[in-house]
């Protein structure tokens, strides 16, 4: 992300409260103790190779990508869960050190599988109050007892009324009521920053919208930052302001969610949006092949091997294959704010003498048609 | 002729803790070359009439009703003749492609099996026939060797296709096929699917919780909330425009990209899942209803007509006894 698009896109954000700056992780593959002996190169998989990212206050910023494109890895890196081989993260401005305890606390994360995530054995309150006794929290910033901080947890989180819950064990709840306890583990420590990796997957389609209801309730009234991981962009459709696509350990466009999700530039984003089902769409074209090797990322544009553009000669026609084929592309700015990395994007941008209108779905989305 | 014809069918589970009525008064058809989507959350008994017109439950589940595959009534068969239906006149796809594989054997061998077992030809034609299959769904022949360990979620899905289709049965019934599979094999395993369907004809039934998915590969819709089927069309009507209010909830949780009705503002039931041993009374609906009035608990629901072609348990669809009537 050039600077300058990033600086004439905060100015329409809240402050920025988590940045992440060239952030790379890798995993060693596994080799066989022959291998070993023989000293042949251990496989690497890059899961992050170099992102930019910014999650501002009060917003909900969703990841999307498929399963293998690292956007889990990127999440947890964030949450200081893996450590990083290269590249910062900044919080408040201020980059993550050694010490994170008190970071910890501010950034709050929620698994995708409610049942996992909550110890079977403690009741319900315990769940909720180990945060607290973990981070050595006795009572509230107004004096609150635990028990108090741990029922207004509760009910933030439509356990109502909390007092009901003390005593139960996840068994005990349907999915639903087992996420917003983790839910309102989350809330109890008063986070700045959610992190949601997948948190309405595994939950029954009618218990979906409630819980998504529940994340913007308490972004709205926390002014929390949420950070969804998901690749359902039907859900990015509903609660994200903004979605950042990634593919191969790198995000390939960004932007407010109207302007990526109805006007895609990179032809990823299209084959993605292309496989929402729809009524009668069954025959649409569909992207082949299985998701990518993060062992063996491709040079030039890391999706060409798959890309539409370059397949159909379209590249060619325009004069960008050998650069698709073989450089490296970034991120760059289409429309404020919407940026993509795509040379053929960049053509289209390119081609358009006239400034760019700003769209008028930034200040107002519910003018624009669906 | 229906290929499948269900009447009046129940399921009951016989636990410890009691008699759990997980299909309740449940009759459909699907004719040769259509696909009935079946919809609804865990535990509201689809893949329950999955299990039932294969008979895979135990003998001690209580089976009710009529199913007749084919013309012959599937719940009287002998094991016999049941054995000759299964996989020949019916086949499953089940959603753990991942599991369903026997891990030590080449996929190859496990698809020939099951065209052996049925006699349908020796070995020799039964891998030719394998080899065809696998092309068939999309894997080079050259995998019929392979064992599941050397194949992706994806392959070992279309490996599972392959199998459901070895015997050439005239139903294939296809229990979350792609609910474990990536959004893009998801899509590309559903084309495989509906081209192969269209292709051969197939009768099939769909199932799964994705509303959005059954809209795309299905000619109906069966909706389905606590063993009941609630509201039945055409496929892309009561995706579009649903008529129960349960249907209408369910679409939600899926929302089309650029439908201004669900930006920011994702839609939601409130309240959990019905637990199939304390079924509400009335519209068994009526606890999460948005709509409900004060009739709804007592109502005795049935499908009414929702308008041509269409039916829906609700009290507020038109072909529903007056208000008056039923409060009285």
């Amino acid at each position: 992300m050039s600077d300058t698009a990033l600086e004439r896109h905060e100015q329409t954000m809240g402050e920025p409260i988590i940045e992440v700056r060239g952030l790379e992780v890798s995993f060693a593959g596994r080799t066989s103790l022959l291998q070993g002996f023989r000293r042949d190169k251990v496989s690497v998989a890059t899961a992050v190779d170099g992102v930019d990212l910014t999650l501002h206050e009060g917003e909900v910023l969703a990841l999307a990508g498929e399963s293998g494109c690292g956007k889990t890895t990127l999440a947890r890196a964030i949450m200081g869960l893996i450590r990083p081989n290269a590249g910062q993260i900044l919080f408040r401005g201020k980059p993550l050190g050694r010490k994170l305890h008190a970071y910890r606390r501010e950034v709050q994360m929620v698994f995708q599988d409610p049942t996992a995530s909550l110890n079977p054995r403690q009741t319900i309150y315990e769940s909720v109050a180990e945060g607290l006794r973990i981070h050595g929290i006795h009572q509230g910033p107004n004096g609150e007892t635990e028990e108090e901080l741990v029922a207004r947890a509760l009910s933030q989180a439509g356990l109502r009324p909390p007092q009901r819950f003390y005593l139960l064990f996840p068994h005990e709840l349907s999915g639903g009521q087992r996420q917003r306890v983790v839910i309102a583990g989350a809330l109890v420590l008063d986070p700045k920053v959610i992190v949601a990796d997948e948190p309405v997957s595994n939950l029954d389609a009618s218990v979906r919208g409630e819980i998504l209801q529940l994340l913007l309730k308490v972004r709205d009234e926390l002014r929390l930052s949420i950070l969804i991981v998901t690749h359902d962009l039907g859900l990015a459709w509903t609660v994200a302001d903004r979605v950042a696509v990634m593919y191969l350990g790198r995000i390939v466009e960004a932007g407010p969610a109207e302007d990526v999700l109805l006007h895609p530039r990179h032809p990823y984003t299209k084959a993605l949006l292309n496989v929402v089902p729809e009524a009668g769409g069954i025959d649409r074209p569909i992207l082949l092949g299985e998701p990518p090797d993060p062992t063996r990322i491709p040079p030039g544009c890391r999706f060409h091997p798959r890309c539409p553009v370059v397949a159909t000669g379209e590249a060619a026609k325009l004069g960008i294959e050998e650069r698709c084929r073989g450089e490296d592309v970034g991120l760059e700015e289409l429309a404020p704010g919407h940026l993509a990395a795509c040379y053929e994007a960049w053509i289209e941008r390119d081609s358009i003498t006239s400034p760019l209108p700003a769209p008028s779905t930034r200040e107002d989305p519910r003018t624009l048609g669906p | 002729m229906s290929v499948l014809s269900v009447r009046d069918l129940h399921v009951t589970y016989r636990t410890k803790g009691g008699d759990v009525p997980a299909v309740r008064d449940v009759t459909f058809d699907i004719d040769r070359g259509h696909v009935l989507g079946l919809a609804g959350e865990s535990g509201c008994g689809k893949s329950t009439i999955a299990g039932a017109i294969l008979r895979l439950h135990s003998a001690r589940t209580r089976i009710e009703g009529e199913i007749s595959l084919e013309g012959q009534d599937v719940l009287a068969l002998r094991p016999g003749p049941l054995r000759a239906v299964r996989w020949t006149g019916a086949s499953i796809i089940f959603q753990g492609a991942l599991h369903a594989l026997n891990p030590v054997r080449e996929v190859g061998d496990q698809i020939a099996e099951a065209i052996t077992v049925h006699k349908l030809a020796g070995e020799r034609e039964a891998r030719v026939r394998t080899a065809e299959l696998l092309e068939q769904v999309g894997l080079p022949a050259r995998r019929i060797d392979d064992y599941p360990h050397e194949l992706s979620g994806g392959q070992k899905q279309r490996v599972m296709i392959a199998m459901a289709l070895a015997c050439n049965p005239s139903l294939v019934i296809a229990d979350e096929p792609t609910t474990a599979l990536d959004v893009m094999v998801q899509a590309q395993v559903l084309q495989l699917l509906k081209s192969l369907q269209r292709e051969l004809g197939l009768a099939m039934l769909f199932i799964t919780h994705d509303l959005s998915v059954l809209a795309e590969v299905s000619d109906r819709i069966a909706i389905m909330y606590a063993g009941k089927i609630v509201e039945e069309g055409a496929a892309d009507r009561v995706f579009h425009e649903p008529a129960h209010p349960y249907t209408t909830a369910l679409a939600g949780a899926f929302p089309e990209i650029g439908d201004m009705r669900f930006r920011g503002k994702p839609s939601g039931l409130g309240g959990d899942p019905p637990d199939p041993q304390h079924i509400p009374s009335g519209c068994p609906f009526h606890p999460r209803c948005p709509v409900a009035i004060d009739a709804c608990p007592t109502l005795d629901v049935d499908l009414w007509s929702a308008g041509e072609d269409r039916r829906a348990a609700c009290i507020h669809v038109s072909g529903a006894p007056s208000f008056s009537e039923a409060s009285t």
